[in-house]
């Protein structure tokens, strides 16, 4: 096992893929001669070179539609909007075509496209380059979301994405790019969509959370637990498919369920989370489900506003004590 | 200017135009009978446009087309067979898209029509992600794209022809100029007196061609897809035309000047052809009224024929939403 970044998780995934096949291309605004604006592609332009290679101009439309046009015709691209925020530029191309034209055309069309783009707060970006945009991709079927939140699920679930026949959108958190964690050594490590991983286990509260709010979750429980409260932390890795059967397991043994969410309140996957449980699971639910967001907020730029907006452990801990007072 | 083709393209034109035609006029009536639902969009008037596009296109070597919802005559025109043209208008499971798609999703990948793009400037970026594959391929293939006036309006036209004439796309973008963006004239929504001066602004080469007739369109984009196989990039080809009925089902048109629709219809793409032909000793008048016959009594069959065809099994409904994907990736089912 070696020890990487979630920055060198992305880079490694590509560049697996794209020695691995080279119907594989990759392609957005400054992530060739550049290595992205983030510092995540460094390298595969002078691997793989320019064709394979390309920097776009701002054409976020243009972007994803050759995405689209190339994945329906044979090719494997994966393309990058630097910032997820950008994505509502082009959400005709993602929404309405790259979702809908294999069901449109009867199953004659497939997709193989992947979208990757980083979303989340970075500390100062403001509100057009801070959310976290997943909630809007889960509302068009045909699109897949992953929102892995470790160096080991970027390279792994990346890896799949890439060889999904269906597009997928691939969002990474921009504040965890230089968090680390270990990763196999060898080439073929592939984490599958649609399956959550247990961070860690206790028997009393389920809390549910992805990427940066996973570490929040931990907090809150490593503190819970010094006050007795077992909490079983779930990352569910991908929101669509989304591994209801992990975390219903989880809630029939521990009665309480929390989602933890850096993202607006009002049709998140929290909501969506919480919905399934309560028509499936509600006599499993021993007090009220508890979902910590952002509200109705959009991130401001002042730092102790934004830092005030972000979901930190001590809502968390609340959280569950709400729960489990009932 | 126009080219002589030989006779048996004319030909060919000829009976795709009337194809289209007596389908489309069959159509509305449908729609008044209530046998289609929703809306259509008929390009009457404007079938030359569709038969010379079909004159340059190979499916088999991989050239594609993107067009919009006005794409019955595209469709047929590059070899959607009417049946699964008609049993798609009905919803019937036998149509090009199972009947999920209808009058402005029609696709068939085996003769090359990727889709009908019903969101204005959604077929551009495709096509150039089209002519991406072409170009990493090598296979000398070329996509062409199809829109109408009111198009370079849209951000998306602009983001695409920029990025084509960047990457020197092998794409060739044909504007059907008739002369109305839905209901507004198009003096009243464009700066520049023709779409095509458009190109300028992104240094490629541009053409105006009389939409009307197919001769006159054919040269035009053969020389534009022979630029783009050759590795010189995308060309903007504006063909001049007009269509006879509203933009779509709701449409009566009354905006139109008095006599604009009879001063165009003066210049028929069938009637030009067929005259064409006549004069030359390729067609006599018997012949193409029973041409024309031949293609009405098809249309009639074949409508027939579709609305016997069953609808799709209810258990149909969420099928078509997924690749089930081996390699590495569960299934989405949604959530």
């Amino acid at each position: 096992m070696a020890v990487i970044t979630c920055r060198d998780a992305v880079v490694r995934a590509l560049d697996e893929e794209m020695a691995r096949d080279e119907d594989v291309i990759f392609f957005g605004e400054d992530v060739g001669k550049a290595g992205g604006v983030f510092k995540v592609t460094p390298g595969l332009y002078e691997k793989y070179g320019e064709r394979r290679v390309r920097d776009t101009p701002i054409s976020e439309n243009a972007i994803v539609g050759a995405g689209v046009g190339a994945a329906v015709t044979g090719m494997r691209p994966v393309i990058e909007l630097m910032f997820a925020d950008f994505a509502a530029v082009t959400l005709d191309q993602i929404v309405n075509q790259a979702a809908k034209l294999r069901y449109m055309s009867g199953g004659q069309i497939q997709v193989p496209l992947t979208i990757r783009m980083a979303q989340g707060s970075a500390g100062g970006f403001g509100s057009q380059h801070s959310q976290c945009c997943e909630s809007w991709f889960m509302h068009a079927p045909g699109l897949k979301v992953c929102v892995p939140g470790t160096p080991a699920d970027i390279l792994g679930l990346l890896k799949s994405a890439v060889r999904d026949d269906n597009p997928v959108i691939f969002l990474e958190h921009k504040g965890q790019y230089a968090e680390r964690g270990e990763v196999p050594d060898h080439a073929g490590h592939l984490v599958p969509l649609g399956e959550a991983r247990v961070v860690r286990e206790g028997g009393d509260v389920t809390i549910v959370a992805v990427q940066r709010m996973v570490g929040v979750a931990l907090k809150a429980a490593d503190s819970l637990a010094e006050q007795g409260v077992e909490c079983e932390v779930i990352d569910p890795r991908t929101l669509v498919p989304l591994d209801m059967e992990t975390i219903a397991r989880s809630v029939e043994k521990t009665g309480h369920l929390v989602t933890v969410e850096e993202a607006v309140r009002a049709g998140g996957w929290g909501a969506e989370v919480v919905s399934q449980i309560t028509e499936n699971n509600i006599w499993s639910l021993e007090g009220p489900v508890v979902r910590v967001t952002l509200g109705a907020g959009i991130i401001p730029f002042s730092q102790p506003l934004e830092e005030h907006l972000l979901p930190g452990p001590e809502d968390v801990v609340a959280a569950v004590q709400r729960t489990l007072e009932g | 200017m126009s080219t002589s083709l030989g006779a048996a393209v004319r030909h060919k034109m000829l009976t795709n135009m009337l194809l289209v035609r007596h389908t489309e006029e069959r159509i509305q009536e449908l729609f008044l009978e209530n046998v289609i639902r929703g809306t259509t969009h008929l390009c009457i008037g404007q079938e030359a446009v569709s038969v010379a596009m079909a004159e340059v296109v190979d499916a088999a070597r991989g050239d594609t087309v993107t067009c919009t919802y006005r794409g019955h005559g595209h469709a047929l025109a590059l070899g959607m067979s009417l049946e699964s043209m008609m049993a798609e208008m009905m919803g019937k499971v036998s149509g090009c898209s199972k009947g999920k798609g209808g009058s402005m999703h029609l696709a068939d990948l085996g003769v090359g029509l990727l889709g009908t793009f019903a969101v204005v400037g959604a077929g551009l970026p495709v096509t150039n992600g089209a002519a991406l594959t072409a170009q990493m391929r090598g296979n000398g293939a070329i996509s062409i794209s199809i829109f109408g006036d009111g198009t370079p309006n849209i951000g998306a036209w602009h983001e695409a022809v920029n990025l084509a004439a960047v990457w020197k796309l092998p794409a060739v973008f044909l504007c059907e100029n008739n002369r109305y963006g839905e209901y507004t004239p198009y003096d009243d929504t464009a700066p520049v007196p023709n779409v095509a001066d458009r190109a300028a602004a992104y240094g490629i080469p541009s053409a105006i061609v009389d939409g009307q007739d197919a001769e006159a369109v054919y040269p035009v984009l053969l020389e534009a897809a022979d630029r783009a196989r050759a590795g010189d990039g995308p060309t903007l080809v504006e063909a001049l035309t007009y269509r006879y009925r509203g933009h779509s089902r709701s449409d009566p048109a009354t905006y139109r000047p008095e006599g604009e629709l009879e001063r165009w219809m003066e210049r028929d793409p069938i009637d030009i052809l067929a005259g064409r032909m006549q004069a030359d000793g390729q067609l006599t008048a018997a012949e193409f009224e029973a041409l024309r016959e031949q293609q009405r009594a098809e249309v009639q069959r074949v409508t027939e024929w579709a609305m016997n065809e069953p609808w799709p099994a209810l258990e149909e409904t969420l099928e078509d939403i997924w690749v089930p994907s081996g390699d590495g990736a569960a299934v989405g089912e949604g959530s």
